[in-house]
C-alpha cells in the first residue's frame, strides 16, 4: 500500500554553501543502494528531503536498503493518492489511519503542506477537514495541536501524499563527503565496528589485514574477507590489503624480549599501514582499540603504538565498553563472523604476561635489535600486498 | 605435487565411478518408483549395487539399506533400534571413543531417559571384554562399537564382542560403525554376530552423500525417515541412483584387492614411522598390534598441530589435526582424552590417513617435510 518513501537528513541541512555536495552524494547513494534490490525507483530532492517513489518493490527489503544509507536519519513510508478530489482525500485519510494503527486511542494532529498553492483549499482548511473526518470515524482519538502523539502529514503536490510514521535511518553523513581512511581489520569484534563508526561520518574505507601463514589459516583470511563484505554493505567499495606478516613477527620473536612482542608487532603493523595509506592517498588510520581492553590497549601501550606513525589514528571505540561494541556489531551483521574461532596473528605468540606499561625508550631500544634485517623484511612484506576489492557485500576480484 | 594424506576425512572420486555416474545422471536418470522403463532402468542399478554389497558382506541383498552417508546409517541404527525395542528395555552400551555420529545420537537418547553405558579403553584405545560383559543386562537392546577408530586407527575386537553378546545377551543387537574399516579390513557380519553395520562411500573413493546400513534380516528396527515408503519403507526418499552405483563401483575396486592393499599400506606406514623416528619427541598413538594401516596418529611435542598442518599445507601436503583445536575454543578430542595421552598431546597431534592411492614417493616427501618443518616450528613456540 505504500508507494513511496520520504527520507530525512539532519546535519546536511546546516552545511551552508556545501549543502548541495552532501545532498547530491546522498541522492546518488540512495540510488546505488536501491539498484541492489528488486523494483523500479525514482529518487528526487524536494525541500530538504529526498523522495523515493517506486513500483514493484518489496516493502521490508526497501526499508532495509534505505537503512544502509549513511546520512539518512529517518525513513517515512508514504501513501500516494492519485485523486486530488477533497472527498477522496478525506476517505483515504480515514483508511490510512485504519490500516496503520491497530490501537486507535492516541492524540493526533494533521499537518498539511501545500506545495501547489493553486489547490482550492488552504492548509488550515485541509487540517480541519481531515482532522474532523478522522475524529468522526474513530471517536476514541482526540486532537492535540501542541503535543500530539501522532503527526499525520498531508502534502499537496501533483499528487497527494500521506505519511505519519518514521523508521530510524543509519544517521551520519553521506559516504564520500569526507575522504578515505585505512582500517586495520583483524578478524575480531572491534575493528569492523570501528570502520563502520568512522565511515558513518562520510569516510570511505580501505582495509589492511595482517596474515601469518602457517600460524594462521586460509579460513582466518576468509573470515576477514567475510567481515569486509559485511562492512562494505554500509561503507561501499573497500580495497582490502592482505600483507604477509609472518617473517617480521618471527624476527621480532627472535630478537626482542618476549613480553614486548605484541607491542613491537603492533608498532610494525602501524608502520606498514601508514606506508599503504600514504601510497594510496588515504588520510588516516582506523583501529578498534578501546582503552584498557587488553594489555596492548592500555594508555601506555597506545602511547607506544601511536608513536610509530605520523598519520592521524582514529579510534572511534576508545571509550566504549565491550558490550557496547558487541551491540553495534550485531546490528552491523559482523558479530557472528567475528566470533568464529580462528587464530589471528595477534594471538599466536602472545606472551603469558605481556607488558602492560611499556616504556617507549625501552621499546625503542629493543627495536634496535632488529636493525640488521628489518628494512628488508618490511619491504618484502609490502611486496606481498594482495589487494582484494570488495563492493556491496561481494568480492570483485581476488 | 599435491600429497593428500587426509583420506579418513574423505577421498578423491574414482574415475571409473565418475564415468558410471555421469552415464546414469545423463541417461538412466529415471526415478526408481516410476512405472515406465526409465524408472526400471534406474532400479536395475540399485539392484545391482545391492547384490554387489551382499557379495562383499556375504549377506543377502535385502539386508542392504542405502542412506545419505555414514552419519545417517549410524543414526538409523541407534535411533531405529531405540524406536523399535524401546518396550523391551532402555539400555545401550557404547564406547568412550565413538565418532560423533554415534555418540551424539546416544546422548540424545540419554536426554530422553535412556541409560547409556560407555566402555572405557586402554592406552591403545581398545575396549575391555570383561567390562562389556559386566555391563550387559536383560534390558540391554543395543551394543554399538566402532570397528576402526577414526582418530588413532585402533581396531576393536569385533569378533570377540560379537561372540560375547551372542552368548550372554542374545536378544541384544550389535551395531558396528565400520566407516573407517569398510573397504580396508573386511568384516563379515553374519559370521561375527553383527546385526547392524554402517559404511560410507566417500571414504573409499566413492561419491559423497551415500552410505549403507547392513540390517540383519532378523533384526527389526524402525525407520527414522518417513515418506513415500522407498526401500521397503525403511528409508523414504527418492534413491540416489548415481551415488549408489558410484559407491558400489568404488567398493568393488577396493575389495578386489583388499588384502594386497592392506599389506602394501602396512609396509608404507611402517617405513614412514621408521623414517621419522630420528625426529626427537614424536610418538605414534594407538595400538602397535591392533591398528588399521590406513591411519597414523602422531604427537609432535612442542608444535601446535594447527600450525604444523598449515606448514605442511604450504608444501601441498594435506593432513588433519588430531583434534580440531584452537586456543580460543578448545574442542578436545574424546579419543585422545580416553587413551590418556599427556595433556600437551591434545594440541600437538596430527593424523595422516592413507588410501589405496597413497604411494611410497608421497610418504617419502611427507617424511622429508616433517624433518625440515618440525625443527623450524619448534624454534617459535608460545612462551
Amino acid at each position: 500500500m505504500f508507494q513511496a518513501f520520504l527520507l530525512k537528513y539532519a546535519e546536511i541541512g546546516v552545511k551552508g554553501k556545501n549543502r548541495y555536495v552532501f545532498e547530491d552524494a546522498l541522492v546518488s547513494h540512495v540510488k546505488k543502494h536501491l539498484r541492489r534490490i528488486t523494483g523500479e525507483f525514482k529518487v528526487s530532492k524536494i525541500n530538504g528531503r529526498i523522495f523515493v517513489e517506486g513500483t514493484g518493490f518489496d516493502f521490508d527489503e526497501t526499508i532495509d536498503a534505505l537503512q544502509h544509507v549513511f546520512g539518512v536519519i529517518g525513513i517515512s513510508p508514504v501513501e500516494v493518492l492519485e485523486s486530488r478530489e477533497k472527498d477522496d482525500i478525506l476517505r483515504s485519510a480515514v483508511e490510512y489511519v485504519a490500516a496503520n494503527y491497530e490501537k486507535r486511542d492516541f492524540s493526533f494532529k494533521v499537518d498539511t503542506r501545500r506545495a501547489d498553492k493553486k489547490y482550492p483549499m488552504t492548509s488550515m482548511e485541509m487540517d480541519a477537514a481531515v482532522g474532523e473526518v478522522i475524529l468522526n470515524a474513530f471517536p476514541e482519538l482526540h486532537v492535540d495541536v501542541h503535543n500530539p502523539q501522532e503527526l499525520i502529514h498531508l502534502e499537496i503536490r501533483e499528487k497527494i501524499y500521506i505519511y505519519s510514521k518514521t523508521v530510524k535511518g543509519a544517521g551520519g553523513l553521506p559516504l564520500g563527503t569526507n575522504g578515505r581512511a585505512l582500517l586495520l581489520l583483524s578478524g575480531g569484534i572491534d575493528s569492523p565496528v570501528a570502520g563502520y563508526m568512522v565511515s558513518r561520518r562520510g569516510v570511505e574505507l580501505d582495509a589492511v589485514y595482517f596474515n601469518a601463514p602457517p600460524y594462521t589459516s586460509d579460513r582466518a583470511k576468509q573470515k576477514v574477507i567475510d567481515l569486509a563484505r559485511e562492512v562494505s554493505k554500509w561503507t561501499g567499495r573497500i580495497n582490502l590489503h592482505v600483507i604477509n606478516f609472518t617473517d617480521i613477527q618471527l624476527y621480532i620473536y627472535e630478537k626482542c624480549p618476549h613480553d614486548e612482542l605484541t607491542i613491537i608487532m603492533r608498532r610494525y603493523m602501524m608502520r606498514i599501514a601508514e606506508h599503504i595509506a600514504r601510497e594510496n592517498d588515504l588520510l588516516g588510520l582506523i583501529t578498534g582499540e578501546s582503552i584498557g581492553q587488553v594489555a596492548s590497549q592500555t594508555m601506555k601501550s597506545l602511547f607506544c603504538t601511536d608513536d610509530a606513525c605520523t598519520l592521524p589514528v582514529y579510534r572511534p571505540l576508545i571509550g566504549f565498553d565491550k558490550q557496547d561494541i558487541i551491540d553495534i556489531s550485531e546490528k552491523l551483521g559482523t558479530y557472528e563472523t567475528s566470533i568464529l574461532p580462528y587464530e589471528d596473528c595477534c594471538t599466536i605468540f602472545v606472551a603469558k604476561h605481556p607488558v602492560t606499561k611499556p616504556n617507549l625508550n625501552i621499546i625503542k631500544a629493543s627495536e634496535k635489535n632488529l636493525a640488521e634485517k628489518i628494512d628488508e623484511l618490511f619491504a618484502t612484506a609490502i611486496d606481498t600486498d594482495e589487494v582484494i576489492v570488495i563492493e556491496d557485500g561481494n568480492v570483485k576480484t581476488e | 605435487m599435491e600429497i593428500y594424506l587426509d583420506n579418513s576425512a574423505t577421498t578423491k572420486l574414482s574415475p571409473g565411478a565418475l564415468e558410471l555416474m555421469t552415464k546414469i545422471f545423463m541417461e538412466d536418470y529415471g526415478n526408481t518408483s516410476s512405472m515406465h522403463s526409465k524408472g526400471f532402468d534406474a532400479e536395475k542399478h540399485i539392484r545391482a549395487a545391492k547384490e554387489n554389497f551382499a557379495k562383499i558382506l556375504k549377506c543377502s541383498a535385502n539386508e542392504i539399506l542405502f542412506t545419505s552417508g555414514g552419519t545417517e546409517s549410524n543414526n538409523t541404527a541407534i535411533i531405529g533400534t531405540a524406536l523399535h525395542y524401546g518396550s523391551r528395555g532402555h539400555h545401550m552400551v557404547t564406547t568412550a571413543i565413538e565418532h560423533a555420529a554415534v555418540s551424539a545420537p546416544m546422548k540424545f537418547l540419554e536426554s530422553r531417559g535412556w541409560e547409556i553405558d560407555r566402555l572405557s579403553v586402554d592406552s591403545e584405545g581398545r575396549i575391555n571384554l570383561s567390562e562389556l560383559e559386566s555391563l550387559l543386562r536383560d534390558d540391554t537392546v543395543l551394543v554399538s562399537v566402532m570397528h576402526v577408530n577414526n582418530e588413532i586407527g585402533t581396531v576393536e575386537p569385533i569378533e570377540e564382542i560379537g561372540a560375547l553378546i551372542h552368548e550372554k545377551c542374545p536378544n541384544c543387537l550389535f551395531h558396528v560403525d565400520d566407516i573407517q574399516g569398510f573397504g580396508k579390513i573386511a568384516l563379515y557380519p553374519k559370521k561375527l554376530h553383527i546385526d547392524l553395520l554402517s559404511a560410507s562411500s566417500h571414504k573409499l573413493h566413492g561419491p559423497k552423500g551415500v552410505g549403507l546400513l547392513y540390517i540383519d534380516e532378523r533384526a527389526h528396527i524402525s525407520p527414522i525417515i518417513l515418506g513415500g515408503g522407498h526401500q521397503n519403507g525403511m528409508r523414504s526418499g527418492t534413491e540416489n541412483v548415481p551415488g549408489v552405483a558410484g559407491f558400489s563401483f568404488a567398493a568393488s575396486e577396493v575389495y578386489s584387492n583388499i588384502d594386497e592393499n592392506y599389506k602394501r599400506i602396512e609396509a608404507l606406514r611402517a617405513d614412514f614411522i621408521n623414517k621419522i623416528s630420528d625426529i626427537p619427541d614424536i610418538s605414534v598413538n594407538g595400538s602397535a598390534e591392533h591398528h588399521s594401516p590406513y591411519i597414523l596418529s602422531l604427537t609432535v611435542k612442542d608444535v601446535r598441530a594447527e600450525v604444523l598442518l598449515h606448514a605442511l599445507e604450504g608444501r601441498e601436503i594435506y593432513v588433519s589435526a588430531g583434534s580440531a583445536c584452537s586456543s580460543n575454543h578448545p574442542s578436545v578430542s574424546s579419543t585422545l582424552k580416553a587413551v590418556n595421552v599427556p595433556k600437551y598431546a591434545l594440541d600437538s597431534t596430527i593424523r595422516l590417513s592413507f588410501s589405496v592411492s597413497t604411494t611410497a614417493e608421497e610418504l617419502d616427501a611427507a617424511a622429508d617435510a616433517l624433518h625440515s618443518v618440525v625443527p623450524t616450528l619448534r624454534k617459535f613456540t608460545r612462551k
